[in-house]
């Protein structure tokens, strides 16, 4: 198995564009993926993710750009000579093989002696845990199991690029999320560049070394997860990962205000007229007797007019005095927050004037 | 509670269910089980009237009925081949050309079905006789010399034969060949195998059902059939068929032509119960996966 870090390969893309027709499924998109790094491309459907990994793979031809592996140009060559893993979202594995040949399959494309393939199958079967399953035809495996033959075919021939097109989406919630740490722990010792696609942004911020936000074709933002969560550089990212309120600020000389509430400073010479107030709801705190107002804490007034129990935790939707929709998330684990409240009562939240994230809005 | 009431219910929902069926039932008792059975009855029957089973025993003992079955079978199995290597390619075609040309060259492959099977083969033989198109315009462009006799013979009957099963085989196999998953091959693709090697590694195997499929069908239909290699035969070609045609027609021995009839008929149950058996042929007649 091959552990070495310095093997994987980093990936250069510049200025790719792919349209069909008038629609630009990717818009000169730019990026550069780290050596080992375990990047995901993040957006909604239609986003152009899955274009865009499909164009590292081969799959597709775009009308212009570059795609370098280490500095190689790879953007004319076929899929079949890019040597680069790829599990399918459906994993199409070969009905017509046993789960041993599937894995088999490309080393012996690769012309690898049988005591080696031998060896690397049973090995590659071993990470994934599905040893004693060699023998078995792929309809006998239930949806997990297909999953983890699909990336075992995937690495056993040791790629040094990785790609992953929602390998997780067909399985229920506690597999995905089991599977989730697995590949995290498999990443990590593969030691594998890593391109991974989805839509669903808890799976983004869990297993990502980075993470690429796309929309419409176009990359809005890339950082690591708390930059992603912490410093939403657009209302699309701020909405699209975790959840958000979005309060309407207004600019008075050099700062922004909400309501009488003063939130930010700014430079007077910022042309942004508009601004976004993004309040993530797990930062809200609801001001109880014992509260006392402090400077470092911003303020806000209403009345709840929806409460929602989720388990472990509730959700609680504010009509503000001004009119506009707050969202808080509450404990239900001490009565205080969640247990003595109820529609149409009055309340009052604050919050650390550290958390707040403000987007201009163009 | 309830119980005996919502039983009565499915009952009553399943008599009604299966009430639907009489129709075709009846039909088809009629039509196809009653004359069947007659013949059944009647192949029993000797030439003086009374019960015997001459008839069976003639199958075995003269030379010339078993002549008459080895030339159906060849004859069935020729056919079956050649439309396999024929009609895989145009399959394939089918299989990978975006979908909306589809329709268009579907309506050429089921085209023949539009001109009736009598003068389809009359127009083989205007086409492959000895004075026919073929022949003469080969030789007045000076492609060969004599004429080359491709009627009234076994080529003949084949390639008329092959030309009317073509469709039977066409049709399954670009059912199979076109339910195999894209990102297979993809998969295949992007593990190392050239276009050359997806194809013989991952999709051929995998349209091998609908070959089955194709080929269960098309030997079927030539095991029974009559008037291609009646006309295009010239005589030499003679298929089970035939020689019931020919024993009504000379010596009016119901008997010994039902006898026939029988057997070609447990031959082919025997080759239907053998194919599903060893062929998932649900998935590829009804599309279940």
């Amino acid at each position: 198995m091959n552990n070495s870090k310095t093997s994987a390969l980093a990936i250069s893309i510049k200025n790719l564009t792919k349209s069909y027709g008038k629609v630009y499924a990717l818009d000169d998109v730019s990026i550069d993926i780290n050596a080992g790094e375990f990047l995901t491309l993040l957006g909604p459907s239609g986003s152009g993710k899955t274009t865009l990994l499909m164009a590292i793979a081969g799959f597709n031809r775009p009308d212009k750009g570059s795609i370098k592996f280490s500095n190689k140009e790879m953007i004319l060559t076929p899929p079949h000579k890019r040597d680069v893993g790829m599990v399918f979202q459906n994993y199409a594995l070969f009905p017509h093989m046993s789960v041993f040949e599937n894995v088999a399959f490309p080393l012996k494309l690769r012309k690898i002696s049988s005591v080696e393939i031998e060896k690397k199958v049973n090995e590659a079967l071993k990470t994934v845990q599905l040893s004693d399953y060699f023998q078995r035809r792929i309809d006998q495996l239930s949806g997990g199991q297909r999953q983890r033959v699909a990336l075992a075919r995937a690495f056993v021939f040791g790629p040094r690029i990785l790609l992953m097109d929602e390998p997780l989406s067909a399985l229920d919630k506690k597999l995905r999320e089991q599977m989730q740490i697995e590949l995290k722990q498999l990443h990590r010792q593969l030691g594998v560049t890593t391109v991974y696609v989805t839509h669903d942004q808890r799976e983004a911020l869990t297993m990502s070394d980075r993470i690429a936000v796309i929309n419409e074709g176009k990359i809005e933002q890339i950082g690591n997860p708390k930059e992603i969560y912490n410093s939403p550089n657009s209302t699309f990212v701020a909405d699209f990962i975790g959840e958000s309120s979005f309060l309407p600020l207004e600019k008075k000389k050099d700062f922004l205000y909400y309501s009488s509430e003063k939130i930010s400073k700014i430079k007077l010479s910022d042309k942004n007229q508009k601004w976004s107030l993004v309040i993530r709801p797990e930062r809200l705190s609801i001001a109880n007797k014992s509260y006392k107002k402090s400077l470092s804490n911003i303020h806000f007034s209403g009345e709840i007019s929806e409460l929602v129990f989720q388990g472990e935790t509730a959700l609680a939707l504010v009509t503000l005095n001004e009119g506009d929709l707050l969202s808080v998330r509450l404990s239900t684990k001490s009565s205080e927050d969640f247990g003595n409240l109820s529609i149409g009562n009055k309340i009052k939240m604050y919050m650390d004037i550290k958390d707040i994230i403000i987007i201009p809005l163009k | 509670m309830n119980e005996k009431l919502l039983k009565s219910t499915e009952r009553k929902e399943q008599l009604m269910l299966t009430a639907l069926t009489i129709p075709a039932l009846i039909s088809v008792t009629l039509i196809i089980v009653i004359p069947v059975g007659w013949l059944f009855t009647l192949s029993f029957i000797g030439k003086s009237g009374d019960f015997s089973l001459e008839n069976y025993q003639k199958m075995i003992v003269y030379k010339s009925y078993f002549r008459v079955f080895k030339t159906t079978f060849n004859v069935s199995f020729l056919t079956t081949i050649f439309c396999i290597l024929l009609g895989y390619p145009l399959a394939y075609f089918l299989s990978q050309i975006p979908k909306k040309f589809v329709g268009i060259f579907m309506i050429t492959v089921l085209l023949p079905f539009w001109t009736s099977l009598l003068v389809r083969t009359y127009a083989w033989l205007v086409l492959l006789q000895k004075k026919g198109l073929i022949n003469n315009y080969a030789i007045e462009l000076g492609i060969w010399e004599t004429p080359i006799k491709l009627a009234h013979n076994l080529n003949g009957t084949l390639i008329g034969m092959i030309h009317i099963m073509l469709p039977f085989m066409v049709l399954p196999l670009y059912a199979a060949m076109q339910r195999i998953d894209r990102q297979t091959l993809q998969a295949a693709s992007n593990l190392g195998a050239n276009p050359f090697q997806a194809f013989w590694q991952v999709f051929v195997p995998l349209s091998l059902p609908g070959v089955a499929a194709g080929s269960l069908i098309v030997f079927i239909l030539c095991l029974g059939f009559y008037v291609t290699p009646a006309v295009l035969g010239g005589g030499k070609v003679i298929m089970v068929s035939m020689q019931i045609t020919a024993i009504l027609e000379d010596q009016f021995n119901w008997g010994a032509a039902s006898a026939l009839g029988v057997v070609l008929l447990v031959t082919t149950f025997i080759f239907l119960l053998l194919a599903s058996r060893f062929l998932k042929l649900d998935s590829i007649m009804f599309g279940r996966s």
